[in-house]
């Protein structure tokens, strides 16, 4: 029913979008607009809500042909098994390619070294702008939201990087209308970020709307975990927990889901997504604050990690 | 937990508002931000903390707001904005996008980023100032990127008494001075963004206004216009092919539509070849249906295998725009290399990139007073002005007047890929379009 004409609150015409028709909208357009522009797009999959919804975005954006890309796992390591499962699952379901980018092949071949705390987000770093580089990848689509972090909301939807990956923010190009600038020499890519102009209650919303399935880490589950920086990490053969940590079993979920070194549960009770999204939009804190250790690191951890090539 | 109504802002809200702010550095564009992100309940407690500590560390005994928008370290260090930025807040009754947009002088061309996409602008004065300059700029761009809503904010209202002829004076300048330039609709609000007054709240000092806040304009603005009397356009972005057992025929045009309204059966051209077919069916990502409208994104099936690619546009047969390679625009040079007579260029409009040459400069505009100053050569950054350009293959460009979407363009640097100018096709401002109308024949190629 949704190309019938709906009234909308706060306009008088029976054509206005709901605020997720024109979100798509939008991100099925920018899709569209590398595949007509680039030669060897890839998708930054994590298996994480923010990549399962780019992923289903660009299958509508092309069906009822098949997705014009491949995906990208950087893998760290130190994955939660129910995203790994779940990653395998969507690539064999839709026929996709999938290259993955290990972490732990570096560490193990003396190219990275192991960080003193254990976390491996910054650490991927290398291993994905080696990947982009070895198979030349000219579009790198990220599932990167303009409301996470305030570097990231100063991040253009088309976001040029040179042969390293790096992002200036002073020499960024002017997004103007929907008109994106694509053009990069050889050796530089563009960083492509179709959910720019979603919030974190968006993306929900949007799962919720196009009945999206999720890995069940984000819904509400009893798991062992340890109190490490005020956040709850999950046990597990990456490191955690040291000997003056104890680890207890408690009733949590995941708002983020990344490398398990670094990405904190939230004590909740959320086993639908009715419940994630009231309890997302009664939270006081962000998604990051509540869940990534490294962005606490410093005030411009975020920015610095992107300079260097990070999504 | 408890939850209240605030906290849930946004779950039921469903339509969304993209507006730019626009200010000179001290009329207080950060304050009123930040009053907006803080009173909507849209600033949450970690970032809260973050500020505080921020500027704790940096001597200051009260949180400065400004931090929460200032997000990298070159913009801390020299406490001012350098580059656009989009903020998200939710109400319960809608969703926005603001275009955070810096409001130094040589920053211009971030105001026309922010404002081209916008459907409101807030351009903010100082009450104890007036309308200075800067106003009359962002007055101007405001006109010239056909921004459908401007809203006059009177800020620092506190500062001169809360006084009625003071923010009447001044309403009633802006007003004449845009309505001159054609901004369709202009509310005024006095404010005090430090206050808090009629940000959010209706002030108890000005018993006097009868008008809405800021937010609750924001809230009430209508979003969408009337599109039956809109061109109908569709750039193609890719065309969709799926060769499989399943769908062996299957061949799709997929694009955003840029304007107006499409319909199955409808009788269309393809521009620039000029090949008609008829729409056999639209596919609204998965979903089939009988009529579609901007901006949904699309894929239209035609009863007729005729040859289209990205880059060509799909039109009501009756509604056909001019083809034409003699573009006439103005333009905002948004590089910091100059645009000069007889570059050769990009430009791309919709889908389609296409070589192109810079013929002349007949004039650069100078915001201010509007005044024209003929052939300078050159346009450098953050100029405003007119240009001919020559394309090597003909456009179906419309005048931006009629589509902002459809009328607009870049030019860019075919050696770096720099963009160098936002090109608005035709007429600047909306007072000219009644008074100049070109109609030769001359652009047609079929």
């Amino acid at each position: 029913m949704r190309a019938v004409a709906a009234l909308n609150e706060g306009t008088d015409s029976p054509y206005a979008l709901s605020h997720l028709d024109a979100l798509e909208s939008e991100a099925v357009h920018i899709f569209r607009e590398v595949a007509g522009e680039f030669e060897r797009p890839v998708i930054l999959f994590s298996g994480g809500k923010d990549s399962i919804v780019m992923l289903h975005l660009a299958l509508k954006a092309f069906a009822p042909a098949a997705i014009p890309f491949s995906l990208l796992h950087v893998d760290t390591g130190h994955n939660f098994p129910e995203v790994l499962e779940y990653r395998d699952r969507a690539v064999a379901q839709h026929s996709l390619r999938l290259h993955v980018a290990s972490v732990q092949e570096y560490i193990d071949a003396g190219k990275l070294r192991e960080r003193p705390d254990g976390t491996r987000n910054p650490l991927q770093t290398v291993p994905l702008t080696e990947a982009i580089q070895q198979h030349r990848f000219d579009a790198v689509f990220g599932g990167g939201r303009r409301d996470e972090e305030k570097a990231r909301a100063k991040e253009r939807v088309f976001s040029l990087r040179d042969e390293f990956s790096q992002w200036d923010p002073r020499r960024q190009r002017p997004e103007l209308w929907q008109l994106y600038n694509g053009r990069h020499a050889p050796g530089e890519h563009v960083r492509v970020f179709p959910l720019s102009n979603w919030t974190e209650l968006d993306v929900w919303q949007y799962i919720e709307r196009e009945k999206i399935e999720l890995p069940e880490i984000y819904f509400a589950h009893e798991r062992e975990v340890f109190a490490r920086n005020g956040m709850w990490l999950t046990a597990g053969e990456w490191g955690g927990p040291k000997e003056s940590e104890s680890v207890e079993t408690r009733l949590i979920r995941y708002r983020t889901v990344g490398d398990m070194s670094c990405t904190g549960a939230v004590d909740s009770d959320a086993t639908t997504l009715d419940a994630v999204i009231a309890e997302i939009a009664a939270s006081r804190l962000t998604e990051r604050g509540a869940t990534r250790a490294d962005d606490k690191m410093s005030e411009a951890a975020m920015e610095d990690r992107k300079r260097e090539g990070y999504f | 937990m408890s939850t209240t109504t605030d906290q849930l802002a946004g779950i039921s809200a469903t339509t969304l508002l993209r507006f730019a702010t626009a200010g000179s550095v001290d009329d207080g564009k950060s304050t009123l931000v930040g009053r907006l992100l803080h009173d909507s309940k849209s600033v949450l407690t970690d970032q809260l903390e973050a500020v505080e500590h921020a500027s704790r560390s940096r001597g200051q005994e009260t949180p400065d707001l400004a931090l929460l928008t200032d997000g990298l370290r070159a913009e801390r260090e020299q406490g001012i904005t350098i580059d656009v930025a989009y903020r998200y807040f939710a109400t319960a009754r809608r969703r926005f996008i603001l275009a955070d947009t810096p409001g130094h002088v040589q920053y211009t061309r971030n105001m026309v980023t922010g404002a081209s996409t916008a459907e409101l602008a807030v351009v903010l004065v100082d009450a104890r100032n007036g309308v200075v300059e800067q106003t009359r700029r962002h007055a101007a761009v405001a006109a010239l990127l056909r921004v459908p809503h401007v809203v006059l904010a009177v800020n620092k209202m506190d500062l001169v008494d809360y006084a009625e002829p003071v923010f009447a004076a001044i309403a009633e300048e802006f007003t004449a001075y845009a309505a001159s330039l054609g901004v369709p609709e202009i509310t005024a609000i006095p404010i005090s963004a430090l206050a808090g007054d009629n940000v959010v709240e209706p002030s108890a000092n000005m018993d006097w206004y009868g008008g809405p806040t800021v937010l609750e304009h924001l809230e009430t603005v209508p979003v969408s216009h009337d599109l039956t009397g809109c061109h109908a356009r569709l750039p193609v972005q890719y065309v969709i092919r799926p060769q499989t057992a399943e769908h062996p025929d299957y061949r799709g045009y997929a694009g955003q539509i840029a304007a107006g309204t499409f319909r199955v059966g409808e009788q269309v051209t393809v521009l620039p070849a000029g090949r008609t077919s008829k729409i056999a069916g639209i596919d609204l990502l998965g979903e089939s249906v009988d009529i579609a409208w901007t901006p949904q994104s699309v894929t239209l099936l035609l009863e007729d295998d005729i040859d289209i690619s990205r880059g060509d546009l799909i039109v009501p047969s009756g509604d056909t725009p001019a083809t034409t390679q003699d573009v006439e625009a103005t333009v905002c040079h948004v590089a910091d290399q100059p645009l000069t007579v007889g570059q050769r260029v990009l430009l791309k409009h919709t889908t389609r990139t296409v070589k192109a040459i810079v013929k002349e400069i007949p004039s650069r505009l100078t915001l201010d007073d509007l005044s024209q100053h003929p052939n300078p050569g050159q346009l450098v950054a953050n100029d405003i002005g007119l240009v001919k350009v020559r394309t090597a293959e003909p456009l179906a460009l419309d005048s931006y007047a009629d589509s902002r979407r459809t009328g607009s363009f870049l030019l860019i640097d075919p050696a770096d890929g720099t963009t160098l100018a936002a090109g608005m096709a035709g007429d600047s401002f909306a007072t000219d379009a009644a008074t100049v109308h070109v109609a030769d024949d001359e652009g047609w190629d079929f």
